[in-house]
């Protein structure tokens, strides 16, 4: 199956994060039409009804729409999926720097950490 | 249990105090079971709860002590029977048969077996008509018998172990197969003890134990409520 989830949270979240990523990602375009509900269940190897729920959350959240007779569609509305990449990089950079101030990284060694990271990898 | 998505659409089956009794031992204690239209539901349990006993009982292959099943609104019989598209855990078919001539055999016994589908869904694991049975590995039977049972129209699929003993490729096909054959009209009941590998696929579960339902609840407020996965949980119900 090529979707992983983890154990302990229901999978509509998960589906939903990870559909959420792809579309922040760029792997489903703006305006770009999504697959069907079963085709997306099964390649994340899930119940339909599961994913159905997912769907319908970010149907909720605005960045996805439904046009009646054709089908699913990611926004075109760029403005609002840009403020989600950038609430959703905040909370990642968030959820980072707390696990790293446990470590007892002070600020300086953490902004030198991610520079040094960023020269070896070439990112 | 969540009430509300477990019973907001019709129901398909309707168990009501079934019970099946051999002289003292009970293998199924009186037990009323509702799944609606549209629900996979995984039925658990450890060897001998029972899961079995309820499968025939539906199936109409072992007759009650007690209460009343109804598929669809039909009391088990002729009717309720031509509802249900049924794969045992053992194989019925006859080894030396083709695949044309067990083709032949569903569309002669099953009204509502799509033979075209199955074709297609043949051809796309390169699977010639022509081929034995016997000449396959285990995997390809089961995915044959998969096929042929999930291209009935039936209201009611009971599949009694369809992953166990199969390698982990053959298993992912069967499941992916569940999800294309998806119908909301239809529910899918699978007895499984291999939880982890199939709970993503299912909407609710029914555990047995020793001939009781322990627990009926869906997957997701399983995970929600105790914040570890149905396979977890269950190992933890049932630890020895």
């Amino acid at each position: 199956m090529a979707w992983k989830f983890d154990s302990n949270r229901p999978i509509y979240l998960q589906l939903l994060e990870q559909i959420q990523f792809k579309i922040l990602s760029n792997e489903y375009l703006p305006g770009e039409k999504l697959p069907s509900v079963r085709e997306l269940a099964t390649m994340a190897g899930v119940n339909p009804n599961t994913m159905q729920r997912a769907l319908s959350q970010l149907e909720q959240q605005g960045i996805i729409f439904t046009n009646r007779t054709e089908g699913k569609y990611i926004t075109t509305d760029t403005l609002r999926l840009l403020q989600m990449k950038e609430a959703f990089a905040k909370e990642m950079a968030s959820s980072f720097c707390h696990k790293m101030k446990q470590l007892n990284y002070s600020s300086s060694e953490l902004m030198t950490l991610i520079s040094d990271v960023l020269k070896e990898e070439k990112l | 249990m969540n009430e509300a998505t477990i019973t907001s659409t019709p129901p398909l089956l309707v168990c009501k105090q079934v019970s099946k009794r051999y002289g003292t031992f009970t293998a199924l204690a009186p037990t009323d079971l509702i799944i609606p239209k549209g629900r996979i539901v995984g039925l658990l349990g450890p060897n001998g709860s029972g899961k079995t006993t309820l499968i025939k009982l539906i199936n109409g292959l072992i007759t009650k002590s007690s209460g009343e099943i109804q598929v669809d609104g039909h009391l088990v019989g002729v009717e309720s029977k031509q509802l249900i598209s049924y794969l045992p855990d053992r194989t019925y078919l006859n080894m030396s048969n083709t695949v044309s001539s067990v083709l032949d055999m569903f569309q002669d016994f099953y009204k509502d077996f799509d033979r075209e589908r199955a074709i297609s869904m043949l051809d796309s694991l390169g699977i010639s008509p022509k081929t034995r049975l016997k000449t396959m590995s285990k995997g390809t039977k089961e995915k044959v018998q998969l096929i042929l049972v999930m291209s009935r129209n039936a209201k009611l699929y009971i599949l009694d172990e369809p992953i166990a003993g199969v390698d982990p490729a053959a298993r992912d096909y069967i499941l992916r197969t569940i999800i294309q054959n998806y119908n909301p009209e239809a529910s899918i009941i699978i007895a499984t003890h291999l939880i982890a590998d199939i709970e993503q696929v299912l909407d609710d579960v029914i555990f047995l134990q020793n001939g009781n339902v322990m627990l009926y609840n869906s997957v997701e407020n399983i995970r929600m409520q105790y914040e570890k996965s149905v396979d977890e949980y269950f190992r933890e119900v049932f630890r020895c």
